[in-house]
């Protein structure tokens, strides 16, 4: 179970990473997420169905991820509509989408064909046990991933980024376009969100057009619960807690579905739960707030 | 170098807010210049400013930059050569990061790449950049901007905005919310660097003496347009009160609710 638990930690852990920076560093609430994960995960599953390299149907999913984020960043950026309605309009015209990908189904099992984690298992051969080999390719996989992440945050780019979504004022005054950066962040993230849905295929050995469905408010549920885990500014630990809140998450998931039956719950309560988890994030941190409101203000007087 | 040519603005076209804004405005900034800009709440001082750095683009008229028409520029097209600074001082800086993290994004304009220029040599000039507003900001790089006082923050994107080296500054009551003494300091930076690095600056304010007593050429603007324009001798004679019954000779309008107007 434990290894249940991390394994999808980092797998989902990378579609947090995506929605960590369209959320929290752009500061826009990107909901084709729920259409990114299952369409990562269908061209995955698709182009390696076809019997192509693993490797380049990664990079097609990532591709494909972030074409669909450019797609919502030029609905926004042209159609002047907000980023939350840009975003329910990519999801909702990639259901379509992500059957055509999957030939016309809205499944497609994965469980004859070789993907990216059954190889490594095979590779290693008896050097490790299945599930620890397993755990090893995730957590190599999403260390690289973060690492790349911090790098780019460091960059002078990833800097413009990251005080666009503070302060927009001051990228225009820099004499920077703000909407090219939002293209380049929202295919950044639905490209990693779409990576994510390709691991989740292969780990669940199917795609499924409905895989996204409600994804977007776990995703935030994970950036969240990282933040409460960990109080920094340096990207490194940024990006850190949000692969642990993803792995919390998954942890409380699973005591929900093993144990929830001791209180009544039944499967069917997990998407309350992480409502609940969300409202609960969202109060402390307003509580939170309020008090270091009252205290700067005392310190004033 | 900047021309307005017969600019009007107006909001809310067609609408029951129809507001005129910036009547047949034209206005010729040199090379130089440094304007100070006075006029009641509402003359449409910032319109203007928003005209010329082209946030609102004009209902009629024409920007000239250098000989070029950029009236249709985009905003973050002329921010290449336009340093703005607002009241609050906040729109400057992005108070989530570092110093340090500020000065990279706004030490060069234009759009940045996929390098790393932080290193120890630019973390050197910017502390020697720093030293020059003697708030001892240069050992403070690492910290978050949201941890300065607003006077540190209005400083420290003056300085931000005169290294990017902007053709014309334009300064919109850019210390009129920091306390007397931290707006003493910003005022005196401010002249300093246009000084230091030749600026062309365009300041408004509220304050009838601050705009005699600095710059070389002085505006009021009225209802949309420039009712007074002096610089030189002309305008180093100036006093507040000469300056009032200027502006009641031109207006001809009631005494004393426009002097509360005007301070
Ligand atoms: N975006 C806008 N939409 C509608 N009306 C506007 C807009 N911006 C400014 N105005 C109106 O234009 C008029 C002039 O405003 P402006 O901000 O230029 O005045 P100001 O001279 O800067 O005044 P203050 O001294 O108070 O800063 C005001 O009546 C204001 O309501
Ligand atoms: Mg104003």
């Amino acid at each position: 179970m434990i290894e249940g638990i991390l394994v999808e930690g980092l797998i989902y852990g990378i579609m947090a990473l995506g929605v960590f920076i369209t959320f929290r560093i752009l500061d826009f609430p990107d909901l084709s997420v729920d259409g990114t994960f299952p369409l990562g995960a269908a061209v995955m599953a698709s182009t390696l169905t076809a019997g192509w390299n693993p490797l380049l149907c990664l990079l097609l999913a990532f591709a494909a991820g972030a074409a669909a984020g450019m797609l919502t960043a030029l609905i926004h950026n042209t159609l002047k509509v907000p980023g939350l309605l840009a975003g329910i309009l990519t999801m909702t015209m990639l259901w379509s989408i992500n059957i055509r990908v999957l030939g016309g189904r809205a499944n497609l099992p994965l469980m004859r064909v070789e993907t990216m984690l059954t190889r490594f298992q095979h590779g290693l051969g008896a050097a490790l046990s299945q599930p620890a080999a397993l755990l090893l390719f995730c957590f190599a996989v999403v260390l690289v991933i973060k690492l790349a992440m911090d790098f780019f945050f460091h960059t002078d780019l990833g800097l413009t980024l990251g005080a666009l979504g503070f302060n927009e004022q001051m990228i225009i005054a820099q004499g920077i376009d703000p909407r090219a950066l939002k293209y380049i962040a929202l295919a950044l993230a639905n490209g990693l969100v779409a990576v994510s849905g390709a691991f989740a295929a292969q780990y669940q050995g199917f795609a499924d057009v409905n895989l996204g469905q409600g994804i977007i408010v776990s995703g935030l549920a994970m950036v969240m619960l990282g933040e409460f885990i960990l109080r920094s500014n340096r990207i490194g630990w940024l990006t850190s807690r949000v692969i642990l809140g993803s792995i919390a998450y998954r942890a409380i998931m699973y005591a929900g579905r093993y144990y929830g039956y001791y209180i009544n719950l039944t499967p069917n309560d997990l998407k309350l739960i992480t409502g609940i988890l969300i409202i609960a994030a969202l109060a402390v941190t307003k509580l939170q707030d309020k008090k270091g409101a009252a205290k700067k203000g005392k310190a004033k007087k | 170098m900047i021309e307005l040519k017969d600019i009007d603005m107006t909001f809310g076209i067609g609408t029951p807010d129809e507001n005129h804004v910036l009547n047949g405005l034209s206005l010729k900034v040199n090379r130089g210049d440094f304007i100070t800009i006075i006029g009641s709440n509402g003359a449409g001082k910032s319109t203007l400013f928003n005209v010329i750095s082209g946030k609102y683009s004009p209902t009629s008229g024409r920007v000239i930059f250098q000989e070029g028409d950029v009236t249709s520029q985009p905003e973050y097209r002329r921010a290449r050569y336009i340093g703005r600074i607002f009241q609050d001082p906040l729109l400057g800086t992005a108070g989530n990061m570092s110093l340090e993290d500020n000065m990279v994004i706004t030490q060069k304009k234009g759009f940045k790449g996929l390098k790393i220029s932080l290193n120890h040599q630019l973390r050197e000039k910017f502390r020697k950049e720093l030293v020059q507003l003697d708030m001892n900001l240069e050992n403070r790089l690492s910290d978050n901007v949201g941890t300065l006082s607003g006077g540190q923050r209005q400083a420290l994107t003056l300085l931000m905005t005169v290294l990017s080296q902007p053709e014309i500054l334009l300064l919109d009551e850019h210390t009129a919310a920091l306390d007397p003494k931290n707006a003493a300091k910003v005022l005196e930076l401010t002249c300093r660097f246009i000084e230091k690095y030749s600026l062309t600056a365009m300041m408004v304010t509220h304050n009838m003496q601050q705009a005699i007593d600095y710059g070389n050429r002085l505006l009021m603007l009225d209802n949309g347009q420039v009712i007074f324009d002096v610089s030189g001798e002309e305008k180093k004679n100036l006093t507040v009160d000469l300056l009032v019954k200027k502006f009641h000779e031109i207006r001809k309008s009631d005494f004393l609710s426009d002097e509360a107007l005007l301070s």
